[in-house]
C-alpha cells in the first residue's frame, strides 16, 4: 500500500452532525497562566470527519484551550493545564505519552502564515523527515505531490517547488502551512484564525479547502467571524470569559442559541 | 477660574500661536540641531583621516628596504661546500665593500664602511648560496639589505641634502689627503656666511653663560662679606674655623673671575671673527656638512673662504686638472653631522655606490616573511601574524562552541529564576570588565596552577576566549531571540521535537547573526594586547611559531615592542604593523557585514 493511499483510506461520507465517533474528549479542563486561571472547566468534544469552530471575543481562551489540544501550551513555562484531554483512548496529558507523537498526530494551523524559510518542497517534507515517514526520495516526492494537491496549492507551484516558501502570496502560504501540517498524515487539524490574516478571496479559498478535507480529518477551527463559523463548521462553541457557554450543532447555536450571552455575541451586542 | 479665562474666554477656545517670530524661533532651532550634528560628523572624519593620514604617511616608507648589489667571491677555500653553514659570509659581504673602495685602509674606516650593510647580509649570501651551490668558486652579483641607518638615510628621513653645481672653474690641489680647492669666484660666499651666523649663535651663548657666571660671583661675594663680618665677630677656634672658610670661598671666587674674563674674551673672539669680512674659517660638526665632488672625487670642506675650500679627500680625486664650470658639485647635508647616525664619510660612500647604481629601493619582504629583530631592517611581522593566527584559532575554537551552547541553554532550556538571572547579569558585566583582569586571572590560573607554558598561542588563545565568551553569549542570545517565534511554532505544530526546533530551524537562522558576533568578538581578541603582557607574549621572539605551544608575540603586542625600540626605522615599522593590523580587522569587519547582508532574512 503506498503512502498516498494510506492518507486517503479515509470515509468520504458526511453522515449528520451529532453522531459522528468523538475523536477529542476534553473534561474539566483548566488551564492556569502563573496565578490567573484563563479557562474554567471546558468539557467539550471534538467528532470524527467534522468542523469545530470555536467562536467568542477577544481573551476569551479559544486559542488558549486549542492550544491544550496539542499541548503547545506547554512551551510556555508558567502554564498549567489540569482536567482530561483524550485522543481516541489515549490520554495526552499522561507523563508516559510522547509530546512529540501528540502533536504529530494533532497537527496544526497558525494564525499567521508561517512557513519556513526553505523550499516549498523542504516546507512540506520537513515533517515526513523527521517522523521517518517516508524512506525513498520517491516516496517523499509522492507525499510531496499529495499534499499540495490535497491542499489546492499543487497547480499553482508544481513548476517551483525549489522556491522559498516566503515568495508565495499570504493565501498560497496558508494553504502551503495546511499542505504542511497534512503532510505527516495526522488525525486531527487545530487551526488558529487561519484567515484573520488574509484577504476575502484567499478566505474564501481557504474555506473551500477546509470543506474538502474535513472527510480526511477531525478539525478543530478558531474564528473571530461568525458567518466564517456558520459556513466551515458542523459544531460550534462558544467561548466567553475562559468559560464555554455553549456547544451544539452550528445550525442550533446560530438560529436557536439556548443562551442568552451566546445570542448577544451573535446578534454583535458584544464582542 | 483666572484672570486670562475670565477675560478672553477659556484656555480651550485659543489658537495655535503662529506668528512668524515663533515659527522663525523653531526654524532656527532646527538649522542648529543640524549644525551640532553636522559639526560633529566633521570633526570625527577630521580626527580619523588625520590618524589615518598620519598612520599611513609614517608607515609606506616600511614597505620598502633599500638594498646594495655587491660583487661577492664565493672562495672556494672559504665556503666549504660540504658544510655550508660554517663559512663566514658576513666577511664575505664586507670583502667585497672593501673591494668596491681599495683607499679605505684604516681599521676604523674598514669598520665604518662595513656598517653600511645590514647585520643579516649573512642571512641572505647563505641562502643564495643552498639555493645554488654551483656559484662556489665565482664571483656573483648580490642583492644584499642596507642597515638600518643607511635605510633612513637613503629614504631622505635623516637629513636634506642640498646639490649645487656652481659655474666657475675649481682647481684642486692634490688628489688625495688634504686638498685645497681655489675657485675663480666667490662662489663659497654662502657657506662663509652661514659659519658666520653659526659663529655669532655661538657667541651668544657664551655671552649668556658669562651672565651667569657673573651673578653667581656677585653672590659669592655677599657670603664672603657675611662671612668676613662673622669672624670679625667670633673668637678662638671658631674664628680659625671661619677664617679658614673664608680664604677657600676667596679662591673660589678668584678662579670663578678667571673662568669669567675667559668667557668673555671668548665671545669677543667671536663676534670679531664672525663680523669681520672674508677670511677662513673652520666647519664644525655642529654646521652642516659641505662635500665637494669634483674629478671623480670627493673632498669634506673643514675650512672654507669665499673662493677656496680646504678638506680631506673621502675619495681620492682622479686628477689635480681644473675642473670645467658646471662639471663639479657642492653636496650640503643640512643637518649638522653630529645629529647624523650617518656620518659624512658612510654618506659618501652611500653616494658613489648610488652612482654606481647599485642601490635600489625594493619592496621590503622581510616584513611579511621573518620575525622580530633588533635591527629594523632584519625585522618582520611575520612571527607575530602567525603567533596572532595560532592565537585566534585556540580562542575561536574555545569560545564559539562554549559560547553558543551557553547561549542556547540559556535562552532555550534555562528555567526563568534567580541563579539563571544572576548568571545573565553576570555575563552582561563580564563584557565590561577590563581586560587586564582576565590577563591577571590567566597568569594566575593557566601559568602559575595549570603551568602552561608562558608567552604560547595556547595560554593567549584561552584568556582572549574568556574575555571574547561574553561577547559570543550575548550576540548569540540576540540572534536567537531574533528568531521569530511562529517559526518555532511552525516546527512545535508538526511535531519536532525542542532540540529539532533548534537544531533544524532557530540556530540555522539565528547563525548569521551569531557569526557576526563572533567575528566582532575575534575583531576585538585581535586587537587585544593588555591579557597578553600579563602571560608573556610580550617577549622579544625571534622565531616564527609553529606550534600552539611555541613561544610567540601577537600583531598589536609586536606594534607596541616596535613603539618602544629606540631605532629611527622602527617609527615606520611601528605604523606599517598598524597599517597590516588595521587591514586584517577590517578584513573580519567586512566578512561580518557580507555575512550579514549574505544571510540576512526577511519574515
Amino acid at each position: 500500500m503506498s503512502v498516498a493511499e494510506n492518507i486517503a483510506e479515509t470515509p468520504a461520507s458526511e453522515p449528520a452532525a451529532t453522531n459522528m465517533p468523538v475523536k477529542m474528549e476534553t473534561r474539566d479542563v483548566n488551564v492556569f497562566y502563573g496565578e490567573k486561571q484563563a479557562l474554567f472547566d471546558v468539557s467539550l468534544d471534538v467528532r470524527k470527519n467534522q468542523v469545530t469552530s470555536l467562536i467568542g471575543p477577544s481573551g476569551c481562551g479559544k486559542s488558549t484551550y486549542l492550544r491544550c489540544l496539542n499541548r503547545m501550551n506547554d512551551v510556555v513555562d508558567i502554564a498549567r493545564v489540569t482536567g482530561s484531554i483524550k485522543l481516541d483512548e489515549d490520554d495526552i496529558y499522561d507523563p508516559k505519552v510522547d509530546v512529540v507523537e501528540i502533536r504529530a498526530r494533532i497537527g496544526m494551523v497558525f494564525q499567521k502564515p508561517n512557513p519556513f524559510p526553505k523550499s516549498i518542497y523542504d516546507n512540506i517534507a520537513y515533517g515526513p523527515r523527521i517522523h521517518g515517514i517516508a524512506s525513498t526520495k520517491n516516496e517523499m516526492d509522492e507525499i510531496v505531490e499529495v499534499s499540495l494537491k490535497r491542499a489546492g496549492l499543487w497547480e499553482e507551484v508544481k513548476d517551483r517547488l525549489a522556491e522559498p516558501g516566503t515568495g508565495l502570496s499570504g493565501g498560497q502560504q496558508q494553504r502551503l502551512c495546511i499542505a504542511r501540517a497534512i503532510a505527516v498524515s495526522p488525525e486531527v487539524i487545530l487551526m488558529d484564525e487561519p484567515c484573520s490574516a488574509l484577504d476575502p478571496i484567499a478566505t474564501a479559498r481557504i474555506e473551500e479547502l477546509i470543506d474538502e478535507i474535513k472527510d480526511k480529518y477531525s478539525i478543530v477551527i478558531v474564528t473571530h467571524s461568525m458567518q466564517q463559523a456558520a459556513r466551515v463548521s458542523q459544531r460550534t462553541a462558544f467561548f466567553h470569559l475562559g468559560i464555554l457557554v455553549e456547544e451544539g450543532d452550528t445550525e442550533q447555536i446560530f438560529t436557536n442559541p439556548r443562551d442568552e450571552r451566546t445570542q448577544d455575541y451573535i446578534t454583535g451586542r458584544f464582542g | 477660574m483666572t484672570d486670562a479665562t475670565s477675560n478672553s474666554g477659556s484656555v480651550m477656545d485659543r489658537k495655535p500661536d503662529l506668528s512668524a517670530k515663533r515659527v522663525s524661533r523653531r526654524y532656527a532651532a532646527e538649522a542648529r540641531f543640524q549644525a551640532y550634528g553636522l559639526g560633529a560628523i566633521f570633526i570625527a572624519v577630521a580626527v580619523l583621516v588625520w590618524l589615518l593620514g598620519t598612520i599611513v604617511f609614517q608607515g609606506l616608507p616600511a614597505f620598502t628596504q633599500y638594498k646594495a648589489t655587491v660583487d661577492v667571491t664565493f672562495d672556494a677555500d672559504e665556503v666549504d661546500p660540504e658544510n655550508l653553514a660554517a663559512a663566514n659570509y658576513q666577511a664575505l659581504a664586507r670583502r667585497a665593500l672593501y673591494d668596491r673602495f681599495p683607499n679605505v685602509t684604516a681599521r676604523r674606516d674598514k669598520r665604518e664602511l662595513s656598517s653600511v650593510l645590514s647585520g643579516g647580509a649573512d642571512i641572505t649570501l647563505k641562502e643564495f648560496v643552498e639555493a645554488d651551490p654551483s656559484v662556489i668558486g665565482t664571483t656573483r652579483k648580490v642583492q644584499v639589505s642596507v642597515s638600518d641607518s643607511m635605510d633612513t638615510f637613503l629614504k631622505g628621513q635623516m637629513t636634506d641634502i642640498e646639490e649645487r653645481r656652481p659655474d666657475t672653474e675649481l682647481v684642486p690641489s692634490a688628489i688625495e689627503g688634504e686638498v685645497s680647492l681655489l675657485a675663480s669666484g666667490n662662489v663659497f660666499a654662502d657657506i662663509l656666511a652661514g659659519v658666520k651666523v653659526e659663529l655669532e649663535a655661538q657667541a651668544e651663548d657664551v655671552l649668556s653663560s658669562a651672565r651667569r657666571e657673573r651673578r653667581g660671583i656677585g653672590i659669592l661675594e655677599n657670603d664672603l662679606e657675611a662671612l668676613q663680618a662673622r669672624a670679625n665677630e667670633a673668637v678662638g677656634e671658631e674664628r680659625e674655623g671661619l677664617l679658614a672658610r673664608v680664604a677657600d670661598l676667596e679662591s673660589d671666587i678668584n678662579a670663578r673671575i678667571r673662568k669669567l674674563s675667559g668667557l668673555d674674551e671668548r665671545a669677543a673672539f667671536l663676534y670679531n671673527t664672525a663680523r669681520s669680512s672674508g677670511g677662513s674659517l673652520d666647519l664644525t660638526e655642529a654646521m652642516p656638512s659641505v662635500l665637494i665632488e669634483v674629478n671623480g672625487g670627493v673632498v669634506k670642506a673643514k675650512k672654507v673662504a669665499n673662493d677656496q675650500i680646504e678638506g680631506t679627500a673621502f675619495i681620492p680625486l682622479q686628477s689635480s686638472a681644473a675642473a670645467a664650470s658646471g662639471d663639479w658639485t657642492v653636496v650640503t647635508y643640512v643637518t649638522p653631522e653630529r645629529g647624523r647616525q650617518v656620518k659624512d664619510q658612510t654618506a659618501t660612500w652611500l653616494r658613489e655606490l648610488q652612482k654606481d647604481g647599485a642601490i635600489e629601493s625594493t619592496f621590503a619582504d622581510v616584513l611579511f616573511t621573518k620575525g622580530d629583530s633588533r635591527a629594523p631592517e632584519q625585522a618582520g611581522l611575520w612571527g607575530a601574524v602567525v603567533g596572532s593566527f595560532l592565537t585566534l584559532i585556540i580562542t575561536l575554537m574555545l569560545s564559539f562552541p562554549i559560547g553558543v551552547l551557553a547561549a542556547i541553554y540559556l535562552e532555550e532550556f534555562a528555567p526563568q529564576n534567580r541563579i539563571t538571572d544572576l548568571i545573565e547579569v553576570n555575563i552582561n558585566n563580564l563584557a565590561a570588565v577590563p581586560s587586564i583582569v582576565f590577563g591577571l586571572l590567566g597568569l594566575a590560573m593557566f601559568l602559575n596552577f595549570f603551568v602552561l607554558p608562558r608567552s604560547a598561542p595556547l595560554v593567549g588563545g584561552m584568556v582572549l576566549a574568556l574575555m571574547t565568551l561574553p561577547t559570543i553569549i550575548i550576540a548569540t542570545r540576540a540572534a536567537l531571540k531574533a528568531v521569530p517565534p511562529s517559526i518555532r511554532e511552525a516546527a512545535l505544530g508538526i511535531g519536532a521535537s525542542k532540540v529539532q526546533v533548534i537544531t533544524h530551524h532557530v540556530l540555522p537562522l539565528a547563525m548569521p547573526g551569531i557569526l557576526t558576533g563572533t567575528i566582532i568578538g575575534m575583531a576585538q581578541a585581535l586587537g587585544e594586547t593588555a591579557p597578553l603582557l600579563m602571560i608573556g607574549m610580550v617577549a622579544f621572539i625571534v622565531d616564527v611559531p609553529t606550534g600552539f605551544t611555541d613561544p610567540a608575540t601577537v600583531l598589536p603586542v609586536q606594534i607596541y615592542i616596535w613603539a618602544d625600540s629606540p631605532e629611527r626605522a622602527f617609527v615606520a615599522k611601528t605604523s606599517a604593523a598598524i597599517m597590516v593590523l588595521l587591514t586584517f580587522l577590517i578584513m573580519m569587519n567586512a566578512l561580518a557585514v557580507l555575512l550579514r547582508r549574505r544571510f540576512e532574512r526577511r519574515w
